[in-house]
């Protein structure tokens, strides 16, 4: 798709151009599904287990169901059908036995919320409690408790995953190239060390809701805040056995997603009740608590990780073991598991590499996709570590990561071959380096540490990330042209705040060489009248989506230019338009308004020719391969974007407390589609990976109950929150297959702004973090005895990670005193 | 228990339930769902309204406390299909992405500008520290009240290299 075209000739790409889909956002009127009311829709409530792991003895529901108002009354037992993406777990409702705490039991559905919510308390569950698996590492152990002891039953896609039964391992991925032990015989220096991070919460602020119809005749519709309508679609229909025409799943505007309704979640559940409820809507939103427990979060991950290097400072063998919480159920964990083993080594060259990834099951709350599907925990530690070894070995962190880091002719994990079209990291990383003043103090830094008494460290760490998603993806455009010439796309991606919608219409626009006013994307989605797309996920709309438009585009043009060659007796290779006519090269004057053929031709004597111009445009992904079960080796990536993170931080020698003076962030995004939108992707992106680095994480007493299911107990990030100075730079190595050069990058902001920011502190003040987030008592601690803490599962709160809100107000040099 | 209010201009008299928030009775009374609700604990910002004059998470009010007051929603921030100049710099600084907590971000950097209109960077961080934004890393709203308050100069999106 890429063509080598003069940045000067692009009217659009390349462009500021504005958010098409804001008149609606800026003025409240938008439609979520949270602000829809169907006519005799009811309200649903969930009834949720208070345990991690019980038995369910009994489930009285007999005041529930007398209660006047309440239309449906569900538990595990009314129901027989199971949902799974990967691997087929996880029941609707428990049955038997629940798994994790928030869990659903039973569930309501009422004429208002306050009877759904009255009829949810009359529910009376008797529990036998037992004794929860919560630590990943314990549940590993010969003798854990089995969160499935069924797990050697259940349906599992075979080709990609490896479930160990009667164990609690939901899947094993091995990666093996070369020989790694010869390798580490060979070192000259051999560092190992172990890293890990906590569950987290995505956030988005339109927690999950969806409104199911169960029509007559199985005939289902689904209205639901979801990332992927395509996904819901296959999902319901295997789960309850219905032919894809029963099903229809739309999904108007989105309150933002992350990787967090990507699959599917509420909708099976709101399904049945609305049956129950003899086919009247139901819906069913999430509350802030239950988009923490209920719904899934981020999975917790421990990475082990072994390098062998070589005097020279080069990388020789490196084992990798990563011991991912997939929670009670498999979810997405299995496939970030499989997708973070085969990129696991980061953007370095590893000779001979050793990966075993596993997913573990425990009694928490369950993991899903999340912004980086794995890659910003797992950056975490393998950005850490470059660091470790470089400062073992005696080398600059800096001079040590470009020995190693990925170039053109390097062969990846999974033994890919690198090119200069792949993108560089090397760049990325000077360029943050350059912006941060990397490995030195300006004047003005040192006259401040004196006057402040903190010391300023500088750090960074590199990132790399391909799409994680089938190797035979696919997408595709529909191009309709209305009768004044304007053109109406429809795409199956959907948008979710990442700005999609404007981008495409960009590249319409651009390829159509239409005026971009003229070029409508639709916001809303349906698997009754859009094309498909597989998902609204991996950083993959853009490219994909993008090559798919501009082969509509090729096509509408095509069938444009047939009926205009019989009107204006020529050629079609004598033809050529704008965005008004479609003219003879040599005779401009000869020409036919758009409008005139947009909906067929109509000759002065009334006969009729062409009909509606519609352009069609399929892409599926190409010359992907799925992975050796054994050895990992295959080519899983569309494409690769690189990237750097910059971190210039101070850091309170004394007490640990430290504030963020500036990021910088680098890209290789092949070629910038609108500077803008990306930058608010860079921007949020970025702060998204702030909140992991710095404050979020979920926290457990030791019964397994979740301790901060709130915005009070489990901070995000606010304005005031925001580094000091951001900068946002960007590479630009074409993507040979992408729509004019472009790469996805919605991911990628927030991987390795952790490991930066771990490094910048390491610099300032020697605290060796291998613990994420950074809380300010993590520095302290690890000033103090080197020794992380791990007190997120814990018998008593740990509260915020923050401290005193003073030390994050940003005092500017002038303020400090010499 | 009667009440009357009135919201954005317009006088409204409704039977309210004591226990209904006034999130709730604007946007399932009256329809007015440009106002969200993000947590329903006070916590996120997404539901700012205006009461008498000063922003009020409307998650955490009473209907009945509305009783002869005067709301100001997102709904009546634009009229007669024209943006107000704060809705155009926020469009005009890509300060909206998914688009959840816009209604709220709009009602607070209104407050804002109402008090101080010549804020600095950091009286805007502050100004809008109660509303939360996850897609967009805050950066680009903040441009947008400066732009409208006479503080932003201009710069390139992005750094080539």
């Amino acid at each position: 798709m890429y063509e080598n075209n003069d940045p000067s000739t692009l009217a659009y790409v390349g462009k500021s151009v504005l958010r098409k889909d804001t008149g609606e956002k800026l003025t409240g009127t938008a439609t979520y599904v949270s602000d829809m009311v169907l006519p005799g829709m009811l309200y649903a409530q969930v009834k949720k287990s208070p345990h991690a792991r019980a038995r369910i003895v009994k489930v009285d529901t007999s005041k529930a169901k007398a209660l006047a108002g309440v239309r449906a009354v569900l538990t595990g037992d009314d129901l027989d059908y199971r949902i799974g993406l990967y691997i087929v777990d996880k029941n609707i409702l428990a049955k038997g036995e629940v798994r994790h705490y928030g869990e659903a039991v039973a569930a309501v559905a009422a004429t208002s919320l306050e009877i759904a919510r009255k009829a949810v308390d009359l529910i009376n569950v008797e529990y036998e409690v037992m004794q929860p698996v919560l630590n990943h590492m314990d549940a590993l152990k010969a003798d854990a408790v089995l969160v499935h002891p069924d797990l050697g039953s259940y349906e599992f896609i075979e080709a990609a995953f490896t479930p160990v039964p009667k164990t609690n391992i939901a899947n094993w991925t091995k990666l093996r190239k070369g020989d790694v032990e010869a390798g580490f015989n060979e070192a000259a220096y051999v560092v190992e060390r172990e890293y890990d991070n906590p569950s987290v919460q995505h956030v988005p602020m339109e927690t999950h809701v969806a409104i199911v119809r169960w029509g007559a005749r199985d005939k289902v519709t689904i209205w639901s805040s979801a990332q992927s309508p395509f996904t819901v679609r296959n999902l319901f229909c295997h789960t309850f056995a219905l032919p894809l025409g029963n099903v229809r799943v739309v999904v108007p505007a989105v309150g933002g997603g992350f990787g967090g309704k990507a699959g599917i979640h509420l909708e099976p559940l709101v399904a049945c009740l609305s049956k129950q409820a003899g086919g009247l809507p139901v819906k069913l939103q999430a509350s802030r608590e239950e988009e923490f427990s209920l719904l899934p979060c981020r999975s917790a991950l421990t990475y082990r990780i072994k390098t062998g290097v070589a005097q020279d400072g080069k990388i020789i063998a490196q084992k990798m073991e990563m011991f991912w919480d997939a929670g009670a159920y498999a979810d997405y964990a299995v496939n970030v598991t499989r997708a973070s083993g085969y990129s696991a080594s980061g953007p370095y060259e590893i000779p001979n590499a050793w990966v075993d990834a596993y997913t573990v099951y425990t009694n928490k709350p369950y993991g899903t996709a999340y912004r980086g599907f794995g890659h910003v925990e797992f950056h975490w530690g393998i950005e850490r570590h470059m660091e470790l070894v470089a400062r073992t070995i005696g080398m600059d962190p800096l001079e040590f990561r470009r020995r190693n880091a990925l170039h053109p002719g390097s062969i990846t994990l999974t033994g890919e071959k690198i090119t200069s079209h792949t993108g560089d990291v090397v760049a990325c990383m000077e360029a943050v380096a350059r912006s941060i003043g990397y490995g030195k103090l300006t004047a003005a830094e040192k006259k401040r540490e004196l006057a402040s008494g903190r010391k300023i460290g500088k750090g960074i760490a590199l990132l790399q990330k391909a799409p994680a998603m089938p190797s035979n993806t696919a997408t595709a455009a529909v191009i309709k042209m209305n009768s004044d010439g304007s053109v109406t796309v429809n795409i199956g991606l959907t948008e979710i705040g990442q700005g999609s919608t404007t981008a495409l219409a960009q590249i319409v626009a651009e390829r159509l060489g239409f005026d971009i006013a003229n070029v409508h994307v639709m916001v809303d989605k349906d698997t009754e009248s859009d094309p498909y797309d597989w998902q609204t996920v991996a950083s993959k709309g853009l490219i994909m989506s993008g090559n798919a438009c501009i082969l509509a585009c090729e096509d509408l043009l095509r069938k444009g230019y047939a009926v205009a060659s019989h009107v204006l007796k020529a050629c079609v290779e004598d033809l050529a338009h704008d965005g008004e006519n479609v003219y003879v090269r040599h005779d401009t004057e000869n020409c036919i308004p758009w409008k005139s053929i947009a909906i067929g031709y109509a000759y002065p004597d009334g006969k009729g020719i062409g009909g509606p111009l519609i352009g069609v445009g399929s892409y599926i992904a190409q010359g992907l391969s799925n992975l050796d079960k054994q050895t990992g080796q295959g080519k899983p990536a569309l494409d690769w974007t690189f990237g750097a993170h910059g971190i210039i931080c101070e850091v309170d020698p004394v007490t640990g407390e430290y504030v963020v003076r500036k990021v910088a962030s680098a890209f290789d995004v092949g070629k910038v589609v609108n500077p803008a939108l990306l930058r608010g992707q860079i921007v949020g992106g970025m702060i998204q990976g702030l909140g992991t680095a710095t404050c979020e994480g979920y926290i457990y007493d030791d019964a397994g109950h979740l301790l901060n299911p709130s915005f009070t107990d489990n901070k995000i990030p606010t304005a005031r929150d925001l580094p000091m100075e951001i900068e946002t730079i960007v590479v630009e190595n074409s993507q040979i297959d992408g729509p004019y050069g472009a790469r996805g990058v919605a991911e990628h902001p927030m991987i390795s702004v952790a490991p930066a920011l771990g490094n910048a502190i390491q610099s300032a003040v020697d605290a060796d973090l291998a613990h994420m987030p950074i809380r300010f008592e993590d520095v302290w601690r690890a000033m103090h005895d080197n020794h992380p803490i791990d007190n997120w599962i814990t018998k008593t709160p740990a509260g915020s990670c923050r401290s005193d809100p003073a030390a994050r107000i940003h005092t500017p040099d002038s303020a400090i005193s010499p | 228990m009667r009440i009357n209010v009135t919201v954005n201009g317009i006088a409204y008299e409704r039977d309210v339930a004591e226990n209904r928030t006034l999130l709730r009775f604007l946007r399932e009374d009256l329809g007015l769902t440009g106002t969200k609700e993000g947590c329903g604990a006070g916590e996120c910002g997404a539901c700012t309204v205006f009461f008498n004059g000063k922003t009020v998470n409307s998650c955490m009010v009473l209907a009945v406390e509305a009783n002869e007051g005067t709301i100001e929603t997102i709904e009546g921030e634009s009229s007669g299909g024209m943006l107000s100049t704060l809705q155009e710099a926020f469009d005009r600084h890509h300060a909206v992405q998914c688009g959840f907590c816009t209604a709220g971000m709009i009602m607070s950097a209104r407050e804002l500008i109402h008090h101080t209109p010549h804020p600095t960077v950091d009286q805007i961080q502050e100004g809008l520290e109660g509303n939360f934004c996850r897609c967009t890393g805050y950066e680009q709203i903040i441009e947008a009240v400066l732009d409208v308050t006479g503080g932003y100069t201009a710069k390139e999106e992005l750094l080539h290299v």
